[in-house]
């Protein structure tokens, strides 16, 4: 369904892409992890449009997605690391957000609370503004935004930064019911262990822009590479600690 | 490093910088209509929540005008042009640069304050991922808002600020009510008013574009914020200035 090929970006002298070579199945769930500042932020963006590729391409449905960004985006939604919900709307218009371009506001404000409802927010916070929310809330909120137009494509950015084990665990739990229930195909980044073996099928592990090691959770345990055993066990060498 | 090579890089910045601003100006104009209730929003809090400042501005303005002009014209017997001088001046010159000044401390700084800490939110790429352009929901509006709503508060501005003088006139200065105001009017031309009005379009289009412009492009964190802040009152106050001079050798030489 995405298919990233040779995918490359650098800022300056910083090569941060280096020839990436993906590829993710219709409703696949794809967890990206890797040190801080190895490039799966920028991997997102790209796929995106937010950042344009020095090389390589991303196809979507055997296409460039360049040419077809508009219909992606249609059937799209993600979660940001801090939820990244409109300061100055209500949480209920934040989740309808897209719905409100196409359906009166009664209804988008019923399906708003719906899908908050299905993140396991009462209907009291749909009045609330975003900085009325604690950061668990706001999570749950962004996460019902990113589901509101029942998305085919949805991408989690750092899930479950800043929360605490029990929240970080509702929400990985959270992700993988949504991700189940809608086959929707979905791509993951994060350095949470507890997040990778919750949420995804497939591993993929980035070091220095490109894709060191990728394989199914199932194998990441039994993976003979000693960078990829360091990060699931926490390991730090002084050789990373530049990186 | 050889100076010929540094005038041509500023050059060259210069140039590059310029030709973005004009981008981002014409797709931010070029977007107008797109989103109605935005624009309503806008209008409310540029023009509407602006009204204070600007009137309180233009009130002691055109008192302290008509204290000035008082003094000042006595040394050549020329005290009764009050009424005039401060309706030529506030209509021609000082209803729309203070004005616009005070929009730009007051707008400028608070579009470019709430779009930068949109920017690193990640607000801004939210709206790329809703299949909204950020520049049609967040710059066209506000960017329109201010070029209807300065125009508006300027035109509001002169009519206190002659009230000002007024009254300051007849309370300090002596002079008869009736008379004041009608020689307020009377050397008042069409032009004079219309010209700040026009001048007050183009400050609006200043103060939101520059907040739009520096908030967008917002560097990393509070300190990236706090300089497009910064950058974006120093940049609209001056903008009006030298817009200002600019306009005033065209509409009156």
């Amino acid at each position: 369904m995405i298919e990233l090929r040779g995918l490359s970006k650098s800022f300056g002298s910083k090569q941060v892409l280096d020839g990436i070579d993906l590829t993710l199945a219709e409703g696949e769930s794809l967890v990206v992890i890797g040190g801080s500042g190895t490039g799966k932020s920028v991997l997102l963006r790209c796929i995106l449009g937010l950042e344009t590729p020095d090389a390589g391409q991303i196809m979507w449905r055997g296409a460039p997605l360049a040419k077809q960004r508009d219909a992606f985006m249609q059937g799209f939604g993600m979660l940001f690391q801090n939820a990244a919900l409109f300061d100055s709307l209500p949480i209920w218009r934040n989740v309808a957000f897209r719905l409100l371009r196409r359906m009166p506001k009664g209804q988008a404000r019923d399906v708003a609370v719906a899908k908050l409802a299905r993140v396991g927010l009462g209907p009291e916070v749909a009045d609330l503004y975003p900085a009325a929310l604690s950061g668990g809330m706001r999570k749950r909120a962004g996460l019902a935004r990113a589901i509101a137009d029942d998305p085919r494509v949805i991408f989690f950015d750092e899930p479950t930064t800043g929360l605490d084990p029990i929240r970080a665990a509702a929400i990985n739990a959270l992700i993988r019911e949504i991700v189940d229930e809608t086959g929707a195909t979905a791509i993951t980044i994060t350095h949470d262990m507890t997040s990778v073996r919750a949420i995804g099928d497939r591993v993929a592990l980035l070091d220095r822009g490109r894709i060191r090691w990728q394989g199914t959770v199932a194998e990441m345990d039994a993976a003979p590479d000693q960078y990829l055993q360091d990060f699931i066990a926490g390991r730090a060498r002084l050789s990373y600690a530049g990186g | 490093m050889n100076p010929i090579r540094l005038i041509g890089r500023a050059s060259i910045a210069l140039t590059r910088n310029l030709g973005r601003v004009s981008i981002f100006a014409a797709r931010g104009l070029v977007g107008v209509g797109s989103h109605p209730a935005e624009l309503a929003r806008q209008i409310l809090h540029i023009g509407w929540l602006s009204l204070p400042v600007v009137g309180l501005t233009a009130l002691f303005t055109g008192a302290a005008l008509a204290l000035q002009i008082h003094s000042g014209g006595a040394r050549f017997q020329a005290s009764d042009v009050v009424p005039a001088i401060v309706a030529i001046g506030m209509a021609r010159e000082l209803g729309p640069v203070l004005g616009g000044l005070m929009v730009a401390a007051r707008v400028a700084s608070a579009i470019a304050a709430e779009l930068g800490t949109m920017r690193v939110t990640e607000q801004i790429d939210a709206l790329v991922t809703l299949s909204t352009d950020p520049m049609r929901w967040l710059v066209s509006p506000r960017l329109w808002a201010a070029i209807l709503c300065v125009p508006v508060l300027v035109g509001v501005g002169d009519v206190i600020g002659i009230m000002g003088g007024w009254l300051v006139g007849v309370n300090a200065l002596g002079f008869n009510s009736a008379t004041y105001i009608a020689n307020s009017w009377a050397y008042l031309e069409r032009w004079d008013v219309v010209s700040g009005l026009v001048k007050g379009g183009f400050f609006g289009a200043i103060v939101a574009l520059s907040g739009c412009w520096f908030g967008m492009n917002a560097g990393n964190g509070a300190a990236g914020v706090g300089r497009a802040t910064t950058s974006a009152v120093v940049a609209a106050s001056v903008g009006i200035l030298a817009a200002n001079f600019l306009l005033t050798g065209l509409f009156f030489r």
